[in-house]
Formats: structure tokens, C-alpha cells, sequence
């Protein structure tokens, strides 16, 4: 090892910050790039500086943990090379390319920990496009980073532990929650409490949400589904359906979503492996216990390659920046095996929990035959689900990328973020596949919009000196 | 020089709390509007109107979806036409916004 080590961190939430942690108490100087203008990740997001709610009033139970997570941040700040507002678009040959205030710079890295989280999974009903329907995060985002809510009747449809938090949230917040609408039965709920119980203190939450809603005369519905959001330009009401028949509820905002997604485009650019992961119904990036992808020197943590939650991302960016520490032949700390196992362990045993949600929170019954051929898919390009029945069936197309080529649904400027996994069930009732077999749509650089003037001809005109001294 | 006509009416979004914060104004399709300091775009925009954008294809209205940088939904122009994401992009006094209409 002659040449310095310049380690990468991509992502400021739990699982960065840990991961910054372990490589400064190795002596290392990390740059920790986040596309946020402050740490914390989506999670722990942090309102702007003059914002005055106390941290218990932002972060509620989880204080305590978002205040360590965040003041382990604040007391790294010297010691690494902090770089906020910054969104790396692509990577190559040991380059990431980096956008910052609306300039396009180059960043060398020998090692790279990849934890750039999630975002909401959504399935689309007819109308979600209108103004007032919001991602379940996004709700929170409106809370949480700008005190606003997202209308003022909201009502809640969905599923996945996120449901009930960011409804009672609004509640306590003195929003006008409507309804909750959960797509799951509480008798699958029954049925995962066993696995559950695993991580005790997250469950307890869970059911104290459930109960301080209930006590507060919010209408749950189980096994209900949306199927309708109508209004002239924005959200008028929302129709829904259980076993018992459709519904109405008169609303001005709705709140939709249904667990989390990976942000797995910068893993897919440097060349990661994906495996299928049934716990997400979805293709993740492949690594090993300790955050190893298939990718040398390449490390993934945290929500970006598995969605595991909040406390396993801490868990798992401290074990990849253990495995880096390893892997470098770095002057170990005397406990390091001994907390490489149990951080392990830790892991381990969350992955029961996540079964136990993927029983208590399900997908609507039959989603895929159920959506109407008028509604709409991909939001950027206004494919319907229609559209991509029609160019299933006349092309023959057995992959969601051929799809995207055949139809447009993934090709806009979200990337297939808000339709991939819409449009992959789609796919796979169409053709009588698994959503395994269907495929997952390929990541491409710019990851996310980059200004036109600052297209790749430039990039090797700007390339970031100041990394390189 | 745009006229506000349909978007005159009361917004999306809502404040609940951290109501004490500095005044700003900015423009908004030439409109003064009131913004708070530490707002984001996306926030000044919906607590004045319903939404953001019309679509290129089908001129729908839109007004963002995730507000997190991810769904590309909630772009507006300034007025020397340079594009920004509202829902991450903090408002300065005096900005001079455009909200995207579909092509007539």
C-alpha cells in the first residue's frame, strides 16, 4: 500500500455516519458526499437550522437515536471532508462524478461505501398523478422538514410500518386524519407477531401507533384498498375497497405507499451484482455479512441494498467500515472481531423481523389484474397500465427493460423510481412470470437530471484538484 | 407578464407548526408571495396553490410526489429559465419563479 488510501462515503443518514466513524478511528479521512444540504438521511432529516421544534417533537420515540446518530456527525465534521448539496450522478474507473451547486466535478476514490438509502414503494391507483397525492415519506418529509401537512383532510392508504407512524405523526401534529387504509389483514398482522417480537421495542412502537390512533377515533381499515382518487384538478375524494364493497371518503390529500424501495443506481453503475431478495420482492445488490458487494473495495450499508430499517443501517455501516478496516490490512482496534460478530448478529437477527413484516404487511390482493387499463403507471412519460398490457402482449416483451424500450414506462426522469416495481408486477402477470424473472430496470448515469450545460463532454475539464492534494 | 387565473385558490399544503419564522417575498409567475425563511420552494408554491406544474404531455396538473429528490416532479423554472427541483431547494428573497405549462 503506497499509494493513500481515499476513501468514499456516499450517504449521510445512519448508515454513512457510522461507517465515517469507524474509518476516523482508524485514521482515516473519508469524503462523505450527500445529496441532502444536512446529515441524517431520510430518517433522522433535519429541519432547516432555523427551525425550532425540539428533536423529541421531530423524531419522537427514536430521539435518542437520531440525536446520537446526528451529534456523531456533528462532532466528525473536522475531521472528514463533509461534502453536502452534492449528488453523485455517475462512476467509473475509480471516478465518481459529482454535482454541486450546478457544477460537475470529479472524485477519486480507492474504496467506496455505497449507503444512499430508500425511498417509498408505491403502487399506483387511478388518479395518483392529481395534486394532493403524496409518497408516504413525502408526507412525512412535509412534516418533519417544513411543518406543513399534506392537505387538510389526509388520509393514510398503504401498507408497511411507515403507515401507522406517519398517520398518528399527522394526528399528533393536529392534522385532520380521515382514515388509514391499510392493505393488510389484521389477521396476517396476528399471524407475524411471533416474528416480530424479535426486535421488541420496534414492535411495541407499532402497536402503540396502532392503539393511540384507534383511541383517538381514527376509522383502520384492513384489506382495504384504493382504487380511485377523483377531483376536477386536485384531490376531491378517494374510493377504496374491501371485502365488503367500494367506499368513499371525502378527502383533499392522500398518502400513499407500500414499504420501501432501495436506491440502488449507483450500485448497479459500478458494476455491482444484484441477487433477488423475496423479502423485498425485488432484484438488491448482492453482498456478503459484512457489506462486501461483488465489486472490490466497493461496500454497501444501510436501506440501499436490502431494506432492513433505521437500526440495521447504523449496524451496517459500522460493519462495512469494519470490513474496509479489514480489507486495507489497517492496525485494528482491540474489539474488533468481537464487534464485527456481534454487529453480524445484530443483522442476523433482523432478518427475521423482516419476514415477520413482509407477513404483516401485504400488497394489495391481485394489484397487477386489478389496475385498470386507464391508469396511470410511470408518471413521467404518462404510461398506462394499459399501454403496457398493449405492448406486452404486441411485443412480446418478456423483460421490464425491453419493455421500457417497447413503451416508455421507466424512461423518464425518476428512473423508474416511483414505476419500477408497479410496472414489473405488471409485467409478470401479463407474461404468467415471477417479478424475479421480469427483471429489474437497468440504473444509468446521470442517475438523477443533471443541467444540460453540465452533460459529460465537460467533465474531464473539472476534474476536483482539490481531492486529489 | 402570466396570470395566476387558476391557481388563484387555497393551497395544498398546510402549516401546523414553526409559524415564527422570517417573512420573505418572492415571485411567482410575476405574483408577490409571501414565503417563510427556510421553506422550500415546493412549500411556498403549495401554500399558495394547488399545484406546480403542468405536464409536457398531457398538460395535467401536477404538485411533486415524493419531496425528496427522487420522483423529478416538482420542477420549476427561474425566470432566466434555468430549472430547479422545488421540493430541495431552499427559497432566497426576491427569487423570480415560473411554474412549467404544458405547450399550447
Amino acid at each position: 500500500m503506497t499509494q493513500p488510501l481515499k476513501p468514499v462515503i456516499v450517504g449521510a443518514g445512519p448508515a454513512g455516519i457510522r461507517a465515517a466513524q469507524i474509518l476516523v478511528a482508524h485514521g482515516l479521512r473519508p469524503i462523505v458526499i450527500d445529496e441532502s444540504a444536512r446529515w441524517g438521511g431520510q430518517i433522522y432529516r433535519q429541519a432547516p437550522s432555523n427551525f425550532a421544534r425540539s428533536s423529541k417533537q421531530l423524531y419522537g420515540f427514536d430521539a435518542s437515536k437520531a440525536n446520537s446518530v446526528l451529534s456523531a456527525m456533528d462532532s466528525l465534521l473536522s475531521k472528514v471532508d463533509y461534502r453536502p448539496n452534492t449528488l453523485v450522478w455517475n462512476a467509473e474507473g475509480g471516478q465518481l462524478d459529482v454535482l454541486h451547486e450546478g457544477n460537475t466535478s470529479a472524485v477519486d476514490y480507492t474504496d467506496l461505501i455505497v449507503a444512499t438509502g430508500a425511498t417509498d414503494r408505491i403502487l399506483p391507483f387511478k388518479g395518483w398523478t392529481l395534486p394532493g397525492v403524496f409518497s408516504m415519506g413525502g408526507a412525512q418529509v412535509a412534516l418533519k422538514f417544513q411543518g406543513c401537512a399534506i392537505g387538510q383532510k389526509v388520509v393514510f392508504a398503504g401498507s408497511g410500518p411507515l403507515l401507522y407512524l406517519v398517520a398518528y405523526q399527522y394526528a399528533k401534529a393536529g392534522a385532520n386524519v380521515m382514515a388509514v387504509l391499510d392493505s393488510s389483514h389484521f389477521s396476517q398482522q396476528i399471524k407475524a407477531v411471533p416474528s416480530l417480537l424479535n426486535q421488541a421495542a420496534v414492535f411495541a412502537k407499532g402497536v402503540y401507533y396502532l392503539a393511540w390512533l384507534k383511541a383517538h377515533g381514527i376509522a383502520i381499515h384492513h384489506g382495504a384498498t384504493p382504487t380511485e382518487v377523483m377531483g376536477a384538478q386536485s384531490v376531491e375524494k378517494l374510493i377504496w375497497r374491501n371485502s365488503q364493497g367500494a367506499h368513499e371518503i371525502d378527502c383533499d390529500a392522500v398518502a400513499t405507499g407500500y414499504g420501501l424501495r432501495s436506491e440502488s443506481q449507483l450500485a448497479d453503475i459500478l458494476g455491482c451484482k444484484f441477487v433477488f431478495s423475496n423479502a423485498d420482492n425485488s432484484w438488491i445488490p448482492q453482498k456478503d455479512v459484512a457489506g462486501r458487494s461483488t465489486v472490490q473495495h466497493v461496500y454497501l450499508a444501510g436501506d440501499g441494498a436490502g431494506i432492513q430499517g433505521a437500526d440495521a443501517a447504523e449496524w451496517a455501516g459500522e460493519l462495512a467500515g469494519l470490513a474496509l478496516i479489514e480489507d486495507r490490512q489497517i492496525q485494528q482496534q482491540k474489539n474488533h472481531s468481537t464487534r464485527t460478530e456481534e454487529l453480524a448478529k445484530y443483522l442476523q437477527k433482523r432478518i427475521a423481523f423482516g419476514r415477520g413484516l413482509s407477513i404483516a404487511f401485504q400488497d394489495p390482493k391481485n394489484w397487477a389484474c386489478q389496475t385498470t387499463d386507464d391508469t396511470v403507471i410511470c408518471r413521467c412519460e404518462e404510461i398506462t397500465a394499459g399501454d403496457i398490457r398493449q405492448s406486452a402482449q404486441s411485443t412480446g416483451a418478456q423483460d421490464v427493460n425491453r419493455l421500457k424500450a417497447m413503451c416508455r414506462v421507466g424512461m423518464g426522469r425518476c428512473q423508474g423510481r416511483m414505476c419500477g416495481p408497479a410496472a414489473a408486477a405488471l409485467l409478470a402477470d401479463c407474461t404468467q412470470q415471477s417479478i424475479e424473472k421480469v427483471g429489474r430496470l437497468r440504473g444509468q448515469a446521470p442517475i438523477k437530471p443533471i443541467p444540460f450545460v453540465q452533460s459529460p463532454t465537460l467533465k474531464n475539464m473539472s476534474s476536483d484538484t482539490k481531492v486529489a492534494t | 407578464m402570466h396570470q395566476n387565473t387558476a391557481l388563484i385558490q387555497q393551497g395544498q399544503l398546510v402549516r401546523l407548526v414553526e409559524l415564527n419564522r422570517k417573512k420573505l417575498t418572492i415571485y411567482i409567475n410575476g405574483v408577490a408571495t409571501e414565503a417563510l425563511e427556510g421553506d422550500t420552494l415546493l412549500t411556498v408554491i403549495l401554500t399558495h396553490q394547488k399545484f406546480i406544474r403542468q405536464t409536457e404531455f398531457s398538460g395535467s396538473e401536477r404538485a411533486g410526489f415524493c419531496l425528496m429528490g427522487a420522483c423529478q416532479d416538482c420542477w420549476v423554472l427561474t425566470e432566466d429559465g434555468s430549472r430547479l427541483r422545488s421540493c430541495s431547494t431552499l427559497v432566497q428573497a426576491n427569487m423570480k419563479l415560473v411554474t412549467p405549462k404544458a405547450n399550447p
